[in-house]
């Protein structure tokens, strides 16, 4: 199954061009040109997530190393190289998961320049999976970096009121720390005379550089992730994004901090990381528990759960620098949840933002007399952000706190205080929203969900139930390649 | 060597100045028949690209100019750059009222000069060369004789331009004092163990007077007005051959004469580069008129090139060659889009002026937005591939902090390419724009195109062409 990969990668552009013959040959505000443009972009990114499926059928699960590799070469040391293993196949079928969903969301919601809006998120689409299947670091830094383009038009066209404050902070922040990478890559390719991820990840770095190398590192992932104090433009950029980009957002986006720290900084700067895990752990423990206690406070849905994300992330960095087996398996797990149930919960936000347009939760209350279907749903993926058990959030807590506790026990034991917290937040929200009597008269006709969002919902429901009730499913998958990148972590690090 | 195989050497020379002298006398004859002109300058720049491509290496008027592979490589790319400014700037006058013949002619000759200088081999062709072409560019720059501010800007050039030719000759002087040659290679061995305290003064009045040229600060005071100034394809045109010319002269003179004294220059040409990066951040965030941020935006790019090139190597040559071509693209790209845009017949130059270009001419605000973007270095643009080929020899070498202080000033740049971005995307736009000049859009769109995706082909080829040359200046 040769090829596999950049056929599942460049699938999206596809649909691109398609719409692009459309625009070509119809009117862009035409009613059918724009219906058919919505059409093009559902059954692309279906068409790409049956691939992608298609590829994790032929995956082996048993093997530690790369998969279906693609080699070719291109100019100077750089050459397209395209491979998935353990760690990174998983992100591929969660990005293909959730795209169809966005554009199913973005079905009634986007009413101006939508062919625009579908080419940017099909755009997003192959720039993400790219992300997640280059194997050449300058490969990967163009796929990371030019998916900043499309989230900027997505938040600054289609965002809110101050979508361009919001698309500003996102892309600058995020540029500032990637330049820094960029110089890392640079300086490596320049040392080892190689830009092959597989060959960075067993060449031996001296420790001294690797100090810089992996803050360099650092300085993008921790953006990206984010981190506390770095977190700041994501409420700003969930808040003024589009539900479906906040979806993305939250679903894929800050996934690609976690893989690159997973992917570069573990095994190409092992010293540097271990060097380092007493800080990774000091800044987790503060975003678990200051972005709960700054969740509970905000007003507004969406910021609330954009802050939720950050302390979830907080358990992640946590688990990947443990260094060990559970730790990292959780880390993997939980962020994988993580992309479900925020993108559901953002997708939540998004069916009562469509109907009264604004996101305010003192604007809400007793939407369960009126919405009992949505009140079920949102429960769902409350508890599943929580963190019950049966809920995929479940699994992924408790693995990588596990992890955590046997690398730093106090900083287990503050993050536990991080799922009480989570608790009290998501729960006070839900009681808001949801409960209640329905004292604002605006909400006395709103209706509970349409067909189109049961469609939304359902897929999102199941994944984040089997993911709890069957977590040997992702385990089996990404065992292998944990495994490998744990032992050679210890070994190098000489434990 | 006979004088008949030393003329062979200088194949594009002749060509350029035999077909710029016939078309004039042409033009002088039959001064309504510009479009032969017009042509008749791109057949001759075609002519001297094919015989810069295909004509065998080799040296001639006593070293005085030099035919390698540096040279090559830069004469096509200036030829070929000179060529598309002919019929950009051609129709531009024309549409205006302006109809005269020398405008290509004019080009023909700052093409001559330029090629001497990617070609000189001692100080005294050296500085014919930049003369040459300085003195065609200061006609071309006031070309406009009905709009004022080109009158100035045309007069400003001159002033600032003569005084950095004084700097130059005064230093060219001091390094022919104190090595006793002018030839590149003689001064190399006059300075092989560095320089004394006379040549390194010559040195440094050289390196201010090319920093001059090629508009790097503290010497970059005319830039902006310049640019502001000049008609639009005559900005193209200067903004981006010469500064190629220039900047190979640069690595010529440094590589080939001072290599001894890399070390010293180097120094220099770190403070040089990180301050026009910093100045060009910096200032290009208080403009609102388009063609005096990309002014600044120039200084910044020249900046990267230097710190390219203050490698000292190989390396960093090529990094300085692929460099200025890839950005030759985008700015010429930039400003034929300027060119072609206008609403309701009045130019449209400030960034408020691109107000929802994207619904009004989408192919013109694509290129625009794919240049903004070059410009500021974003994968998988060209000028993200200029900048990992000077970042990466510029870390090769040792020169990590300069080169992590030069990506920080790219996000600072970053602001004023996304603001520009911003407003093509996102504000609404303010009434019809006219029906853009076919030749201008023709040339931005597929410069554009170029710079996404087919700069991605295009390198495989640039690539080995342009390391080749850089190993022609000398240094390891």
């Amino acid at each position: 199954m040769t090829g596999i990969l950049s056929l599942t990668t460049f699938a999206p552009i596809v649909g691109v061009v398609g719409i692009l013959i459309l625009r070509f040959f119809g009117r862009p505000d035409d009613p059918r040109t724009v219906n058919a443009a919505k059409w093009i972009a559902l059954v692309t990114t279906l068409a790409t997530f049956a691939l992608s499926v298609l590829m994790l059928a032929g995956f082996d699960p048993n093997q530690a190393g790369f998969q279906f590799l693609e080699e070719a070469p291109w100019f100077g040391v750089f050459h397209y190289r395209m491979g998935v293993d353990g760690v990174s196949v998983l992100f591929v079928i969660l990005t293909t998961f959730l795209m169809p969903l966005c554009i199913i969301a973005s079905w009634k919601s986007i009413e101006s320049r939508v062919l625009e809006y579908m080419i940017a998120f099909l755009v997003l689409e192959t720039l993400m999976i790219g992300v997640f299947t280059a194997l050449d670091l300058i490969l990967f830094y163009i796929f990371f970096e030019f998916g900043l383009i499309p989230m900027f038009l997505i938040i600054g066209i289609w965002g809110g009121q101050r979508r361009v404050y919001a698309a500003f902070k996102f892309f600058l922040y995020t540029l500032l720390g990637s330049v820094l990478m960029l110089a890392a890559i640079l300086a490596m390719i320049g040392i080892s005379g190689t830009s092959s991820i597989p060959e960075l990840m067993t060449y031996r770095f001296d420790p001294a550089l690797q100090t810089w190398l992996w803050l360099a590192f650092f300085a993008s992932f921790a953006v990206k992730m984010p981190m506390w104090p770095v977190h700041t433009w994501l409420p700003d950029a969930h808040v003024e994004a589009p539900t479906a980009g906040s979806v993305i957002l939250a679903g894929v986006l800050l996934k690609m901090g976690g893989y690159g720290f997973l992917r570069f900084s573990l095994p190409m700067f092992p010293h540097a990381s271990q060097l380092f895990t007493p800080l990774i752990f000091a800044l987790s423990v503060i975003a678990v528990i200051y972005t709960s206690l700054v969740a509970f406070r905000q007003v507004d849905i969406k910021k609330l759960i954009a802050y939720s994300s950050v302390a979830h992330m907080g358990l992640v960095t946590m688990g990947i620098f443990s260094g060990n087996v559970q730790g990292e398996q959780g880390a993997i797990f939980q962020m994988l949840s993580h992309g479900v149930i925020s993108g559901a919960l953002f997708l939540c936000v998004g069916v009562v933002y469509d109907r009264m347009h604004t996101r305010e939760i003192a604007f809400y209350g007793g939407l369960v007399n009126r919405m009992p279907w949505y009140a079920a749903v949102f429960m769902l993926f409350t508890m599943g952000n929580v963190g019950l058990p049966g809920t995929s959030g479940f699994v992924g807590e408790i693995l990588s706190m596990t992890g955590t506790y046997s690398a730093s026990t106090w900083t287990a034991i503050l993050a536990a205080t991080g799922v009480i917290l989570s608790a009290v937040y998501m729960l006070t929200l839900y009681r808001k929203v949801v409960f209640g009597e329905l004292v604002n008269p605006k909400l006395a006709a709103i209706a509970d969900l349409e067909t189109r969002e049961v469609i939304i919902f359902a897929p999102l429901m199941v994944a984040t139930l089997a993911m709890g009730v069957m977590p040997s499913s992702v385990f089996n998958v990404t065992q292998a390649s944990v495994d490998h990148l744990t032992a050679a972590y210890r070994a190098a690090i000489g434990g | 060597m006979n004088f008949s195989a030393e003329l062979a050497v200088a194949w594009p020379e002749m060509i350029l100045a035999v077909g710029a002298l016939a078309l004039l006398v042409f033009g002088a004859f039959s001064p309504r028949n510009t479009a032969v002109v017009g042509w008749g300058a791109i057949a001759v720049l075609a002519a001297a690209a094919v015989g810069a491509a295909v004509q065998p290496f080799g040296s001639a008027f006593a070293g005085g100019l030099v035919f390698d592979a540096g040279a090559a490589f830069a004469k096509v790319a200036i030829y070929v750059a000179s060529a598309i400014c002919v019929p950009l700037g051609q129709r531009w006058f024309e549409r205006r009222g302006v109809r005269n013949f020398e405008f290509p002619i004019l080009i023909l000759i700052a093409a001559l000069g330029m090629g001497m200088m990617a070609s000189s081999g001692d100080l005294i062709s050296l500085y014919v060369g930049v003369e040459l072409h300085s003195l065609a560019l200061y006609v071309l720059a006031a070309m406009y004789r009905d709009d004022a501010r080109a009158s100035e800007a045309g007069l400003k050039y001159f002033v600032l331009g003569a005084l950095s030719s004084g700097l130059l000759l005064y230093g060219a002087s001091l390094i022919y004092g104190f090595t006793g040659s002018t030839i590149f290679t003689d001064i190399a061995v006059a300075v092989r163990g560095g320089a004394n305290t006379g040549v390194l003064f010559g040195l440094v009045f050289l390196i201010c007077g090319l920093a001059f040229k090629v508009s790097a600060a503290p010497f970059h005071m005319w830039t902006p007005d310049v640019y502001e100034g000049a008609p639009t394809p005559v900005v193209a045109f200067f903004a981006a051959a010469p500064k190629l010319a220039a900047m190979v002269l640069f690595g010529r003179a440094l590589g080939q004469g001072f290599a001894g004294a890399a070390p010293q220059w180097q120094e220099v040409l770190i403070a040089i580069g990180l301050i026009s990066v910093a100045v060009g951040a910096f200032a290009g965030l208080a403009q609102r008129n388009l063609k005096r941020l990309w002014a600044y935006s120039s200084i910044a790019n020249v900046g990267y090139a230097i710190l390219g090139m203050a490698a000292g190597t190989a390396e960093g040559m090529q990094s300085m060659l692929v460099f200025m071509v890839l950005y030759m693209i985008d700015v010429t790209g930039f400003f034929a889009c300027l060119a072609a845009l206008s609403r309701q017949g009045r130019a449209m130059e400030t960034i408020d002026d691109m107000a929802g270009l994207i619904k009004e001419q989408p192919g013109l605000g694509l290129a625009m937005t794919a240049f903004s973007l070059s410009a500021l270095g974003l994968p998988p643009f060209s000028g993200f591939w200029a900048k990992v080929y000077v970042f990466k020899a510029a870390i090769h070498a040792g020169l990590a902090w300069p080169a992590v202080a030069g990506l920080v000033g790219s996000v600072v740049a970053a602001f004023y390419y996304l603001r520009l971005v911003k407003v093509i995307w996102f504000d609404p736009a303010e009434g019809a724009t006219d029906r853009p000049a076919p030749e201008a859009r023709v040339i931005a769109v597929a410069l554009a195109l170029f710079s996404f995706p087919l700069v991605m082909l295009a390198l495989v080829f640039i690539d080995p062409l342009a390391a080749q040359a850089a190993r022609a200046f000398g240094l390891a």
